[in-house]
């Protein structure tokens, strides 16, 4: 099992759309939100997934096919 | 020993003890080390700093190394007055802290030798990066003095001219075949998978300390008085909060008087979501996809952006974003006032300031530091247009001539 603390960024137009309750339906992933906070035109929840390695990275690809931004949770990490 | 007591969670105030680290295992958030600022008070006086080294490690005991520093002369680059730029911006009063004079050429150089000294504490053998130039240097350089193994990450978009100066020092330079994002996914894993000191990764809140320097020296050398206001740089925002976070550690610790000292940021526009969030007023800082050539500085989702806009707000200070052609003009401005050549990110300050002090935010009378925190020559091809020269043929004939015409 494998584990990986990501954030999302949610455009306005998914902001209202259950998009972690369909990736936890979706793939065998367990979704653990630690932080977050949405307005009304965007959002970001800083979330941990837990899975088989396979099953996390096909979720990431199919929230970032969606239109999610995906980041590691300490930001950007390539640095001038 | 250090004193350095442990990791506190920004957010949360979650504590940990001095161990390799990412983020807060509750709520992940960013860490920081956390002193005995009681017992750091009991020790330290302006003479003691005085009577150090030339280097950031004057400031050793508010650094969290425990034992003798690795060092290759980083820190106590010169403050001086610059008064041709200052005229040329109505400022009377302004400062450059010119950060180029580092040993690798930039300011990554204090952050970094924090970071390895502590990767040697903690028994890794090898350190590590991603970067586009600067930071990579820093890292190889250190590795070499450290006689440790380093891997430094590139995107392969990287200009040949920094990758000369990254390979000189001979780390294992990797080149990413693929985006920017492939390269922080790429990295984020590779840290969990190898038992690698990663500088700004899981040996963050170490390497961050370093930046504090900065804001300790302009207070030193201005003979223990904090400015009035600082502009600065901002990529992902952490060099930004830690020179706060050391002016604040002097006035706590009654090395300098009260602070009042009113913080800027400057940003490429092409890349400035912590100057987007100032302007509209928002809370948060949301990822952007950098376009621009100031390179040192794009970075779309700035690990530290929510404190450098914090910063900037509360501290009566503000942020403002320049193009790559005032950013240009900027680094021009600023080597033919002050005879500095820096890399394009000083121009974005330098034109930031230009835009601050005409719009009146900042006072003419006021005492402005700027920070320039990278030199020129490794990404020269941004200024090639000015080479210009008189063609002539050796004789005294053809030189006047060619003169002449050109006045």
């Amino acid at each position: 099992m494998a584990k990986k603390q990501l954030m999302f960024t949610f455009p306005r137009e998914l902001v209202q759309e259950p998009i972690i309750y369909h990736l936890s339906h979706k793939f065998r992933v367990v979704t653990n939100i630690r932080r977050a906070d949405v307005s009304e035109d965007r959002g970001w929840v800083v979330l941990e997934l837990e899975g088989e390695e396979t099953e996390i990275d096909a979720s990431i690809a199919w929230v970032r096919e969606k239109g999610v931004r995906v980041d590691p949770v300490v930001g950007d990490i390539v640095e001038g | 020993m250090s004193f350095a007591i442990g990791l506190r969670c920004r957010k949360c105030g979650q504590e940990y003890p001095l161990e390799p680290m990412r983020v807060c295992n509750f709520c992940l958030s960013p860490l920081d080390v956390a002193y005995d600022y009681k017992a750091i008070y009991r020790v330290i006086n302006r003479d003691v700093i005085s009577g150090g080294p030339r280097s950031i490690w004057r400031y050793r005991h508010l650094l969290p190394i425990d034992g003798e520093a690795l060092d290759i002369g980083t820190g106590f680059t010169p403050l001086f007055k610059a008064d041709n730029l200052g005229e040329r911006l109505g400022l009377r009063h302004l400062y450059i802290k010119n950060d180029c004079l580092n040993p690798t050429y930039s300011f990554k150089d204090r952050a970094v030798s924090v970071a390895v000294n502590k990767a040697k504490e903690f028994g890794f053998d090898t350190v590590a990066c991603a970067s586009t130039g600067n930071l990579a240097a820093s890292v190889a350089a250190y590795a070499a003095k450290a006689r440790m193994k380093a891997y430094v990450f590139v995107p392969k978009n990287v200009e040949t001219g920094k990758l000369t100066g990254i390979a000189i020092y001979k780390p294992n330079l990797v080149i990413v075949d693929g985006s920017y994002d492939d390269v922080n996914r790429l990295c984020a894993e590779l840290c969990e998978k190898y038992n690698w000191g990663f500088v700004n990764i899981n040996l963050r809140a170490y390497y961050a300390e370093g930046s504090k320097t900065i804001g300790f020296e302009v207070c030193e050398q201005l003979n223990w008085q904090p400015p009035d206001c600082i502009v600065a740089p901002a990529g992902s925002g952490l060099m930004f909060t830690r020179v706060w976070k050391g002016i604040q550690e002097l006035s706590m610790l009654g090395l300098i008087g009260p602070v009042n000292t009113h913080m800027y940021l400057t940003q490429a526009a092409g890349s400035s979501p912590i100057v987007h969030a100032f302007e509209v007023g928002s809370l948060h800082v949301h990822p952007v996809t950098p376009k621009t050539l100031v390179s040192s500085i794009a970075i779309g989702n700035p690990a530290d952006g929510y404190y450098a806009l914090m910063l900037a707000r509360q501290s009566g200070g503000g942020a403002i974003g320049v193009t790559d052609e005032e950013a240009i003009e900027g680094l021009e401005l600023l080597a033919q006032t002050e005879g500095i050549f820096a890399e394009a990110a000083g121009g974005v300050v330098i034109s930031g300031l230009k835009k601050l002090a005409a719009s009146g935010l900042i006072k003419s009378d006021q005492l402005v530091v700027a920070l320039i925190t990278g030199a020129g020559p490794r990404t020269q091809e941004t200024v090639t247009h000015v080479v210009q020269p008189f063609q002539v043929k050796p004789t005294i004939e053809s030189f006047d001539r060619a003169v002449r015409m050109a006045v």
